[in-house]
């Protein structure tokens, strides 16, 4: 097996053993990234001289690895584009708060990722750099706007990636390229350095080969920082210590399974036979159907989602990029592409003075029951299981002109995210015609990450899906 | 405003306010796709919320602070802060003059 | 003004902006120092520059501060409050939104008393400043140049509602407003400078018309109070004209130009700004206990007022000594520190006696030493003493200070005159004239 289809965790091993060295080590992920980068455009950015940085490394945590971080992150030394010609050339003089932890434990930054321009996407076919193509068939989009991440990951033109999500920006192209992907708690890591979208729910977190890797990742860019106000104090826990616990004793929700774009498809039959998986490890399985108001036992309709989340990104997303006018940093607002045009305008129209009661607060209202529903759910269930996505990944081309592409394809991830919830992707179908994977999707309440990566762990144990577990099992 | 009737003259008056240039066609096309978007958030309408207070924020975090202490590990130098300007003049960033606010 | 058997009266709300001095912005930790930095843009960080991924953090100390300045104006403490985005596009607003407080501010209500009737506070919030603008012209072109050391310092609006009805109760208001801040220490409040800001919103009524009327003229640029009752008075006999007319004037911001002592129209805003506020999802909201507000109140320093009550009890001032005293901090500081010497109570000299020194002798209050100065007023009260006692002080001072008598040799006069001084310190009850005289025939016999 060669060096860069190795796990982070046991690329950290094998480094701290001093089985493998650094330079042998970037010199595979090197190699595979010259060879399909130009075909497949993961990277956006790369930083050719990486492997210099791995210097005195070994006694950190995460030993020198490389890891692939989406163009959102501010890096000094590597530029930041949020994927959009309005920021090409740009030069942070400053570094997120992610990206440092990262740096200060031992990671090493390879290069920055391709994504849907400003994160407004499900496909990162909306990069103002050309979309970027799906490792498992390129004839296929990722899923965005973490595309880039997930796909360097799924290609091991990286060993461990970090993306961010608003909506289903890290589960869902993890789902697309059959990865682990997590989306934190909102407020779990600092979004200081990051490019805002939609301010009250972007959640910065980890892409990964297996779920272990995504718990060492996140024990190394979780925890309070006094850069950001709606970080929480609350003491980051080490997240694989959980990891073997098990689902005995769990009760487990299955959602939208019912909804009409979902029912009788592979990915509900996937999420179904999950459940099956969940009840043979010793967990009391239900199935929750859907309604239209709240009702116990009930999870609201996801199409309700889809109007909040519309809503309320796209005013916070008008907000976020007024700063960008090509005064002090980047190029005019005449280099916007189209979908941040239609965004901030749509925005701007939900937040003027006439409308913002129908649209904007109404929106949050709505959100209070979303966030109602969920805690009334979570007091009966320890985790909630949904499929990630309603299908395989799309093909290339998909997402043009249509303006709701994003948020239809996110229906199932978007109640989760403006709730604030936590929530992973595991892989938990793959299609031998096409090699195209389906998701699972495990959502815990806030704060409750130890549960998702218990359920998920014990999922991925117990299946065949995760090619890099298959192989380092033996 | 009924989402059916977002037209073209509209999107330029949004278009204005965000400072977003726009083309009459470009105008056009995204009235079109408004009106789709405003059909389906027009949804939300269905749902009973009197009585219901609307979320800001989701964490229930209150009062955070910063201590009156000047931070100089991140403050720029003028260099770093001018850096990525296109105008400059004795660090002094420029544009054409503007009319009164 | 009467015209036509019309009593016509100003309707004046008073806008005013006062920077806080905290060390550091409001949002974030650069140093708080704009107007002496010595370079433009060094005061920067990604939060006051506007980058991407900058986010704010509320200074403690500025949101206390405005609280107790709401305190010290009777308001009503907010139990929960919030901070808001308010978005407008301007060169000098880094991110496109300023953050301030929409509709939840920190303090409502309260008032100041005037001479002619109480002024009511309608509000009281914390925003942040902008970046500042410049004008040139660069090689024939007009360019504006931006220095954002001065955005996101922390500034406290007032908004007054409109019970002010002439010029002299517009002055009168903003002097004890100024006071008020002064004596808080929150700001040096110095209009050249420009840390504090006054904007009157000015409309005229008939006197005795309960109705708002429906216009409003808001006036900018005015950096005195002088400036302000001059604009004052020009905007009113502007309106009253326009409304002898059968017309109203037109709804506007104005620019005060002091070379012609009038107002002057700015361009024309099509329509009120639609500023498109929202909560401010960067920063959680803020919720004070009684426990919390009660604490802040104790640090309330004694203002003005109270200070007059209690010298004027103290001391046996008069209402006027009392009044002029407390104008003036530097003023009622030499003031409390002369009287209070233990030379003065035993010389016997009353409060009234140091009041009326410090009020129309002294020029310099921060330059004058309290020491000194009763010194000077004991000295004032002339004791006879015998020559020979008075030359030997005299040498002994000569002797100590060998500098001052050549440099008295070479022509400076005034080392007479400090060569007295240090006489008067060891003979304090002695007249000058008489030392001077005295030093100065002993300096010929050097």
């Amino acid at each position: 097996m060669k060096l860069n289809e190795l796990t982070l965790t046991k690329t950290i091993k094998m480094l701290k053993s001093k089985q493998i060295s650094h330079s042998e080590l970037y010199s595979a992920v090197t190699q595979k990234i010259d060879k399909v980068n130009n075909s497949l455009n993961v990277y956006v950015a790369l930083d050719n001289e990486a492997v210099l940085k791995t210097k005195n490394t070994l006694d950190l945590p995460l030993a020198g690895v490389p890891i692939a971080v989406k163009d959102n992150f501010l890096t000094v030394g590597l530029p930041t584009t949020a994927s959009s010609k309005v920021l090409s050339g740009f030069h942070s003089p400053y570094e997120s708060t992610v990206t440092k932890k990262i740096r200060d434990s031992g990671g090493v930054i390879i290069g920055k990722t391709n994504m849907d321009a400003w994160a407004h996407g499900s496909s990162t076919e909306s990069s103002d750099f050309g979309p970027t193509k799906n490792p498992r068939n390129p004839e296929h989009l990722p899923g965005g706007s973490s595309g880039g991440s997930a796909a360097a990951i799924a290609a091991n033109m990286a060993i461990g990636a970090i993306g961010s999500e608003t909506a289903g920006s890290i589960r869902q192209p993890a789902s697309w390229c059959g990865v682990v992907g997590m989306k934190p708690t909102y407020g779990r890591v600092s979004r200081a350095g990051v490019i805002a979208m939609a301010s009250s729910t972007d959640s910065p977190g980890p892409i990964g080969k297996t779920v272990i890797d995504c718990a060492v990742l996140l024990n190394h860019i979780a925890g309070k920082d006094c850069y950001d106000a709606t970080t929480s104090s609350l003491a980051v826990s080490d997240y694989t210590a959980y990891l073997s616990k098990g689902v005995k004793g769990m009760k487990v929700g299955i959602c939208y399974v019912d909804h009409p774009k979902v029912k009788g498809t592979p990915a509900a039959l996937a999420v179904l036979d999950a459940g099956k998986v969940f009840e043979r490890l010793g967990a009391t399985v239900d199935l929750i159907s859907a309604s239209d108001t709240l009702m116990a036992n009930r999870i609201l309709n996801p199409n309700y989602a889809i109007g909040v989340y519309t809503v309320v990104q796209r005013a916070e997303v008008s907000s976020n990029l007024a700063r960008y006018d090509g005064i002090r940093i980047g190029r005019g607002r005449d280099f916007l592409a189209t979908e941040a045009k239609r965004r901030i305008i749509l925005g701007t129209f939900t937040l003027s003075q006439s409308f913002v009661e129908k649209y904007y607060v109404r929106a949050q209202k709505v959100r209070s029951l979303i966030i109602q529903n969920f805690h009334n759910l979570f007091g009966t269930y320890d985790i909630l299981i949904a499929p990630t996505s309603a299908g395989y990944a799309q093909r290339l081309g998909s997402s043009a002109d249509n303006p709701l592409f994003g948020e239809i394809e996110d229906m199932l991830l978007e109640a989760s995210s403006i709730a604030g919830l936590t929530g992973i992707n595991v892989p938990c179908m793959r299609d031998p015609k096409t090699n195209l994977f389906l998701g699972l999707d495990i959502m815990a309440d806030q704060w409750q990450e130890e549960k998702i990566l218990q359920a998920a762990y014990a999922y991925e144990q117990a299946t065949e899906w995760n090619e890099w577990v298959a192989n380092e099992s033996e | 405003m009924k989402a059916s009737s977002f037209a073209a003259s509209d999107v330029q008056k949004i278009a204005t306010l965000a400072h977003i240039p726009l083309t009459d066609d470009e105008a056009k096309a995204l009235a079109s796709g408004f009106r789709k978007v405003l059909q389906v958030v027009d949804e939300l309408n269905d749902i009973d919320v009197s009585n219901i207070e609307p979320t800001h924020q989701v964490t229930g975090l209150e009062n955070v602070f910063r201590e009156d202490v000047i931070d100089t590990t991140r403050m720029f130098t003028q260099e770093q802060a001018l850096k990525n300007a296109k105008r400059i003049v004795d660090g002094f960033i420029v544009v054409d003059q503007i009319l009164e606010k | 003004m009467k015209v036509n058997n019309m009593q016509y009266e100003p309707v004046i709300g008073l806008e005013i902006h006062v920077e806080l001095k905290t060390k550091s912005k409001m949002f974030c930790g650069c140093k708080n120092d704009p107007f002496y930095a010595e370079k433009p843009n060094m005061y920067t960080c990604p939060v006051c520059f506007g980058l991407p991924g900058g986010l704010p953090v509320p200074n403690k100390k500025a949101i206390e501060w405005t609280i107790l300045l709401g305190m010290a104006l009777g308001s009503t403490i907010a139990s929960f409050s919030k901070f808001d985005r308010k978005h407008y596009f301007y060169p000098d607003l880094a991110k496109g939104y300023q953050i301030t407080q929409f509709d939840e501010p920190f303090c409502s209500g309260g008032f100041i008393k005037t001479s002619f009737g109480n002024v009511r506070i309608r509000r009281v919030h914390l925003e942040e400043d902008t970046g500042k603008l410049i004008h040139k012209t660069i090689v024939e072109k007009k360019v504006t140049l931006i220095d954002f050391n001065r955005s996101g310092v922390p500034l406290v609006e007032i908004v007054t509602e409109p019970d002010i009805h002439s010029s002299e109760q517009a002055k009168e208001f903003l002097k004890k407003l100024h006071q008020i801040v002064r004596y808080l220490e929150i700001s040096d409040a110095d209009l050249e400078k420009g840390s504090m800001r006054l904007e009157p919103n000015i409309s005229v009524w008939i006197k005795g018309s309960n109705e708002i009327p429906a216009y409003k003229v808001e006036v900018k640029n005015i950096n005195s109070f002088k400036f302000v009752a001059a604009a004052i008075e020009y905007e009113f006999k502007r309106h009253v004209a326009i409304l002898e007319e059968g017309k109203v004037p037109v709804q506007e911001t104005r620019g005060w130009d002091e070379g012609k002592n009038a107002t002057v129209s700015q361009r024309k805003k099509e329509g009120a700004s639609d500023y498109r506020y929202f909560p401010e999802p960067d920063i959680p909201p803020l919720r004070f206990t009684k426990e919390y507000i009660e604490a802040l109140r104790n640090k309330l320093p004694k203002l003005a007022d109270e200070v007059k009550d209690d010298i004027i009890k103290a001391y046996g001032l008069n209402d006027y000594q009392g009044t002029i005293l407390v104008e003036n901090v530097p003023m009622l500081s030499l003031f409390q520190g002369t009287v209070s010497l233990p030379s003065i109570q035993q010389a016997n000299i009353s409060g009234t006696t140091i009041a009326n020194w410090v009020i129309n002798k002294v020029t310099d209050f921060s330059g004058t030493a309290p020491i000194d100065l009763a010194n000077q007023i004991i000295g004032s009260k002339t004791v006879v003493v015998s020559d020979s006692e008075l030359k030997a002080v005299i040498l002994n001072v000569l002797e100590e200070n060998p500098k001052a008598v050549s440099d008295y040799k070479a022509g400076k006069e005034q080392s007479a005159m400090f060569l007295m001084g240090m006489v008067r310190r060891q003979l304090p009850n002695v007249d000058t004239n008489v030392i001077l005289e005295a030093v100065k025939a002993a300096l010929k016999n050097v």
